[in-house]
């Protein structure tokens, strides 16, 4: 299991566009992977469920990823968070 | 009736109707487990097909899809498929035996109301897109084929309870000429499209929207958000009139664009723009702003829980650094106070928070995290051409110790060898009366003036601008508050020392000619009204100006210097 966290760093929060490109990320690989803020945490397998978190601008999250392919995916998350995020 | 305009300009049309179909439960209950198994298996059939027809949308060359449209459609797409919504829909199919039909009516009504009640406007307005992907399943839930489409004639105005993403990518915009919905919020689909293609819309109507029939005459202003129904002749010659005008004034505010603001004897005037951060900026070029008068850094200072890093401070100002062509940017150190509560900066609820712990008063009283800003905004001055700002300074003791603390942040950073702008020039903000009054002391310390009217003019006649029972007192052009703008204009003169403006007054198009009188030459404000004052300029006479503005600070009340301000500008 990886556990990583982050911070929102988009002035806009994570809003539907960036959240489509990250639910898709999350589908590509098998392991399973949630996303946590403060005391809800979901499966990022559903769009519906990330807006529900409104993540907004500064706000923290850890993802725990669990699965064969777990240190892929949190390549992939780390590059979306880091790089990716800005630019959408 | 009215709404909230969204998009300015005015259209006169025929009304075009859009009524959604309205998708009532059917109450029919299934009575046995094939009823069920055949239930999931037409919702998922239902899903896979509205989602072809999506994908089909996107990968259409005719449409020429914009990249903002194409990603909505992306989402409604991962909406569609989305695993929560098929695991609400199953729940009810299997355990409250419900038909699939009736399912999905239930849990996108839920859904919808819960993003309805999101306490975040953009959230709020995302309620559409799930209104819009459940009108879609159902559509094949229940095998009515795509509705024909709709030929519009000329000149049609579109009318709709709200009109959906899908409704507004797929629509045959060629004949609208205008838009109104009894729903809808400044962040809405309607709100976006309608300004990305310039066509004046109108949202918020409320439920009057729906007396209006197709073909009925409708007069819309996108600007003052006001509807017409079938309107009388004079209304409709009147609006004809102002048609034309804005017309006549969009396209030469637009021609605009490129040229210098220089008055008619040739002095030159520096237009810039108001920001809260790099995206701003861009909307200051597209104006034809010349830089930024007032780079506001609260915005990354809320909505967060804990101080943001020095390192993503640097971040923040760097990016509008990168983006600022060189050209002048101000960057005015945090302005919060108890109006906005922030627990990790010590800012409860004030019962006078204009009168508080706020502004340059935090920042002197928490040097740690006022050299943070200082270093992170002297870093990113590497990169551009920035000037710092302080805010709300009332007595000189104020600026000298904000003066040496921005020398600390210096030293820290040169022991460190990182590079920042060592001309980087200092200045004060003029929104306290003491600051004006001590205009001449001021300028001797600092490189320049920034005139706050917004705040000048609430501190100097004692009015809370939020205060709606007094908003009659709140009056820029009271002789009190000019006089505080002149003398300051005329200290920083004096003592050779830049002064600009960055308040609301900067844009007000009856107090540009007077300003200009009392010598400024730098005056910023929002991105948008940049064109209308460069009109005013382009037209100025400097000595008339003055000759102005001698007039006017010879009178003793606002009355009488609004009206001859106005007969000053008509006869312009």
């Amino acid at each position: 299991m990886i556990i990583k966290e982050y911070t929102i760093q988009s002035a806009d929060g994570l809003h539907a566009r960036p959240a489509t490109t990250l639910v898709r990320l999350a589908k590509k690989f098998k392991s399973s992977m949630q996303i946590k803020k403060d005391d809800k945490q979901i499966e990022l397998n559903s769009l519906l469920n990330v807006l529900g978190l409104t993540l907004k601008y500064g706000d923290s999250i850890s993802l725990i990823i669990e699965g064969h392919d777990e240190q892929e995916a949190a390549a992939a998350v780390e590059q979306f968070f880091q790089e990716q995020l800005k630019n959408l | 009736m009215k709404g909230i305009g969204v998009s300015s300009g005015i259209a006169i049309g025929k009304a075009f109707v859009i009524k959604k179909s309205e998708h009532a439960l059917t109450g029919i209950l299934l009575s046995s487990d094939s009823g069920t198994f055949s239930e999931i298996a037409k919702f998922d059939q239902a899903v896979a097909t509205s989602v072809q027809e999506v994908q089909l949308i996107i990968s259409n060359k005719d449409l020429k899809l914009q990249e903002e449209e194409i990603a909505i459609l992306e989402t409604q797409i991962e909406f569609l498929s989305d695993p929560q919504i098929r695991i609400d829909v199953l729940d009810k199919i299997q355990n409250n035996h419900s038909t699939a039909h009736d399912s999905l009516i239930l849990v996108i009504h839920k859904l919808v109301e819960m993003f309805k009640n999101m306490d975040d406007e953009y959230m709020s307005a995302r309620s559409a897109d799930i209104q819009d992907i459940g009108y879609r399943i159902l559509k094949h839930l229940n095998n009515s084929f795509h509705s024909a489409a709709i030929t519009l004639e000329k000149d049609t105005i579109i009318i709709a309870e709200d009109i959906s993403p899908s409704d507004t990518i797929t629509m045959d915009l060629e004949h609208v000429i205008g838009f109104a919905t009894g729903a809808g919020s400044r962040t809405s689909h309607t709100a976006i499209l309608a300004k990305a293609k310039g066509i004046p819309a109108v949202v918020g109507c409320g439920d009057r929207l729906s007396l209006i029939k197709n073909n009925d005459v409708i007069i819309l202003d996108g600007k003052s958000g006001y509807v017409l129904v079938n309107p009388d002749n004079a209304s409709l010659n009147e609006y004809i009139r102002l048609r034309t005008d804005h017309i006549r004034m969009t396209e030469a505010l637009k021609s605009l664009m490129d040229v210098s603001a220089v008055t008619v004897d040739g002095t030159e005037i520096s237009l810039m723009g108001n920001i809260s951060d790099a995206e701003g900026l861009n909307n200051v070029f597209d104006n034809g702003g010349e830089g930024v008068g007032l780079f506001r850094t609260e915005i990354l200072f809320m909505g967060r829980s804990s101080l943001p890093s020095e390192d993503e401070q640097f971040a923040f100002y760097k990016k509008v650094a990168d983006n600022s062509n060189n050209c002048p940017v101000v960057v005015r150190t945090i302005d919060i106070g108890g109006d906005k509560e922030i627990k990790y900066l010590g800012l409860a609820k004030e019962r006078n928070p204009f009168l508080g712990y706020r502004a340059i008063r935090i920042s002197l009283d928490q040097p740690d995290l006022f050299i943070a800003q200082l270093k992170a905004i002297l870093r990113a001055s590497a990169f551009g051409n920035f000037k710092i700002m302080f805010p709300m300074i009332s007595n000189i003791s104020e600026l000298r110790r904000a003066k040496e603390l921005l020398e600390q942040a210096k030293e820290s950073l040169r022991a460190g060898n990182i590079a920042f702008d060592e001309n980087l020039q200092t200045g004060i903000m003029i929104e306290i009366p003491s600051a004006a009054i001590m205009a001449d002391i001021f300028a001797k310390e600092v490189d320049f003036f920034s005139i706050g009217t917004n705040d000048l003019c609430q501190y100097t006649l004692a009015v809370d601008r939020m205060n709606e029972k007094i908003e009659h007192l709140y009056d820029p052009f009271n002789p009190g508050v000019l006089r505080l703008i002149k003398y300051t204009i005329e200290q920083a003169e004096k003592n050779n020392i830049h002064v600009g403006i960055c308040g609301e007054m900067a844009s007000e198009p009856l107090a540009v000619q007077l300003l200009l009188g009392m010598g400024l030459r730098e005056l910023s404000m929002n991105a948008g009204s940049i064109s209308e004052v460069k009109e005013i300029i382009l037209n100025t006479d400097i000595e008339n100006a003055k000759e102005l503005c001698g007039r006017v600070m010879e009178m003793t009340d606002s009355d009488s210097i609004v009206k001859y301000l106005k007969e000053q500008n008509r006869a312009r």
